[in-house]
């Protein structure tokens, strides 16, 4: 029995294993020479997730399949990878003034965040239930310890602490709904779940609930977001602007893979779901972000907000929803980078500030760093013609079009609401009283700014590009 | 479906009574039991002395570190046992994945003698 014929061939898994022997390689140099080379191993890092990126686009067109059919590479996976290590890999770069400073010189806060990308990959390409918990805990585990890096500080520490234990518990649940649905159809691949779930039984649907919720964890969807406020301000803020961008890219990928490839035999039950969470997601991410203080605690309600976006084109549950989704994703993980771009160049005397108050006055200490910020905002609350609304734009028309307008009108209503704390923010750069200057931005924080900031304000004038590959990637699930 | 969890019906059963056993067994003691405490009685137990100290002290952390160390090795055994026993069937790819994975334990292991986490003091 041949490696190949048996549907072992290792060419559609090339990316994943460049990515971990290259991580392991790192993780050797870092062990041997000591704290002084962890500049060399991020920049080495960030090399790698983008040669890992083109090994991604490099690899053979069409589906491609192996370890038994458990791993999948079509476009949607393709697409997402792409999304998830730019993520990484300006996460990283955005970290390195953080990796600076002489106490925290860790080379292994790079290697982690490589082998998170390399769970979230799995997590991407994952065809049935068992790669699918493999890619999970393998982004998760790292994520844990990237939480609480910082770990001399008590609310770091706390952090990472809350996302472990509750992490450990969506994953519980998530093995509970995976076995009831193993159990109830006797197979774990997706496609043979979709061939067996024709009916929705009670168990089956008891299995798919606790699937979903484990899932709505990772991507911090209410009522499964209660950890998001207090690591995302807890975490040290490069680490924040990771946890908001590449896991969200993964969670949301598997999410749509599952919902739409796995069970779209009883598509009317886990609408039901995703149309509930949507609603929740969106109101209260609309509506508990007004009294935040903390620029990291409103980031944390504004990205459970967009997650409820996002899904509201996964409950139309049509090609155009999946299009949707996609769109969202990559223009959301643009917005939250370049808005992490600038609370990270946010410091006075080397010290970093975090409240909103802080923010009075930008526009004349440093009106370049304002104006960016605030067209972020404005693209973060969906003004046209910024990116934020096309990303929005696309899920609303998917859930017109497949009939759900209720979710649809409490999407608009609920994005009119969260428009209201952007504009706050805009108000104290542009109305308050300056604070005192800020200090120089860095080279690669104004750089990241520059390029998302760019991305979403020329997103309209030419946005062929990314609309083409979500459309074929969206076509590639159905 | 009312087949499937009829079936579970001795199961239900069967939590019934163990919580029921459970329940009493707690609260039995308060009732029938002699109640008579001294200082003797209420004190740690320690083979033929008085206690030194209390019960709940500092742990060195490290005994957790040397815990974790050891399943990682621990599970290496447990997997390679199988693959022993069956490694005539195996063929090369057996041979080659036990082979990487051995490898990527070995980085670890190489990763962690460096950082001194197998030195006690």
């Amino acid at each position: 029995m041949s490696f190949q014929a048996a549907g072992y061939s290792l060419t559609p898994a090339l990316p994943e294993l460049v990515l971990t022997v290259s991580a392991m390689v790192l993780l050797m140099l870092g062990a041997f020479r000591g704290e002084k080379i962890t500049g060399l191993v991020t920049a080495l890092a960030v090399a790698m997730l983008v040669v890992t990126g083109l090994v991604v686009l490099w690899l053979p067109a069409g589906k491609l399949t192996t370890f038994g059919g458990s791993f999948i590479v079509d476009d949607f996976a393709r697409f997402l990878k792409v999304l998830a290590l730019t993520g990484s890999a300006v996460a990283l770069i955005l970290s390195r003034g953080f990796l600076e400073e002489p106490s925290r010189r860790i080379f292994e806060y790079a290697i982690l965040i490589m082998l998170s990308t390399v769970g979230m990959m799995i997590l991407i390409s994952a065809a049935d239930l068992i790669t699918l918990y493999l890619g999970l805990e393998l982004m998760s585990l790292a994520l844990y310890v990237v939480a609480s890096s910082h770990r001399d500080d008590a609310k770091s520490t706390e952090a990472g602490l809350k996302y472990f234990v509750l992490g450990a518990l969506s994953s519980g649940m998530l093995l509970y709904g995976a076995s009831l649905i193993y159990g109830f159809t006797g197979t774990v691949s997706f496609a043979g779940i979709a061939a067996a779930a024709k009916e929705p039984t009670t168990g089956l649907v008891f299995g798919l609930v606790f699937l979903l919720a484990g899932l709505c964890f990772k991507i911090s969807a209410v009522p499964f977001h209660m950890w998001t406020p207090d690591v995302y301000e807890g975490a040290p803020t490069p680490v924040t602007a990771f946890f908001a961008s590449a896991p969200k890219v993964a969670a949301l990928a598997v999410f749509t893979r599952v919902a739409l490839t796995a069970f779209p035999g009883i598509t009317s039950q886990w609408q039901q779901i995703v149309v509930f969470v949507a609603i929740a997601s969106m109101v209260l991410g609309s509506f508990a972000a007004i009294g935040q203080k903390n620029i990291k605690r409103l980031m944390a309600y504004s990205s459970i907000g967009h997650m409820g976006f996002a899904l509201v084109g996964l409950a139309a549950g049509t090609q155009e929803g999946a299009q949707g989704v996609l769109v969202y994703i990559a223009i959301y993980v643009a917005m939250t980078l370049g808005t992490f771009s600038v609370i990270l160049a946010m410091k006075r005397n080397g010290q970093p500030v975090e409240t909103i108050s802080d923010f009075a006055g930008l526009s004349r200490t440093n009106p370049l760093l304002a104006f960016f910020l605030a067209m972020l905002l404005f693209s973060l609350a969906g003004i046209p013609p910024l990116a934020g609304f096309f990303a929005k734009f696309y899920v609303f028309l998917a859930a017109i079009k497949a009939g759900l307008f209720t979710l649809a009108v409490i999407g608009v209503v609920a994005s009119v609401i969260g428009a209201f704390y952007y504009l706050t923010i805009i108000k104290v750069m542009y109305f308050d009283e300056p604070k005192g200057a800020v200090d120089p931005v860095r080279t690669e924080l104004r750089t990241v700014l520059a390029v998302a900031g760019g991305f979403n304000m020329l997103f309209f004038i030419y946005p062929a590009p990314l609309i083409t590959a979500a459309t074929a990637a969206a076509k590639s699930l159905f | 479906m009312d087949g499937i969890l009829q079936s579970y019906l001795p199961l239900v059963v069967f939590v019934g009574v163990a919580a029921i056993i459970g329940v009493v067994l707690l609260i039995a003691p308060f009732i029938v039991a002699y109640q008579q405490p001294d200082p003797e009685k209420l004190s740690a137990y320690e083979c033929g002395f008085n206690a030194f100290d209390d019960a709940r002290m500092k742990f060195d952390v490290r005994f957790y570190l040397v815990a974790i160390l050891f399943i990682i090795f621990d599970l290496e055994v447990a997997f390679l046992f199988p693959w022993a026993v069956a490694f005539g069937k195996l063929g090369a790819t057996g041979f080659w994945s036990m082979m990487v994975f051995l490898g990527v334990l070995t980085v670890g292991f190489a990763y962690e003698w460096k950082k001194g986490a197998l030195e006690w003091d």
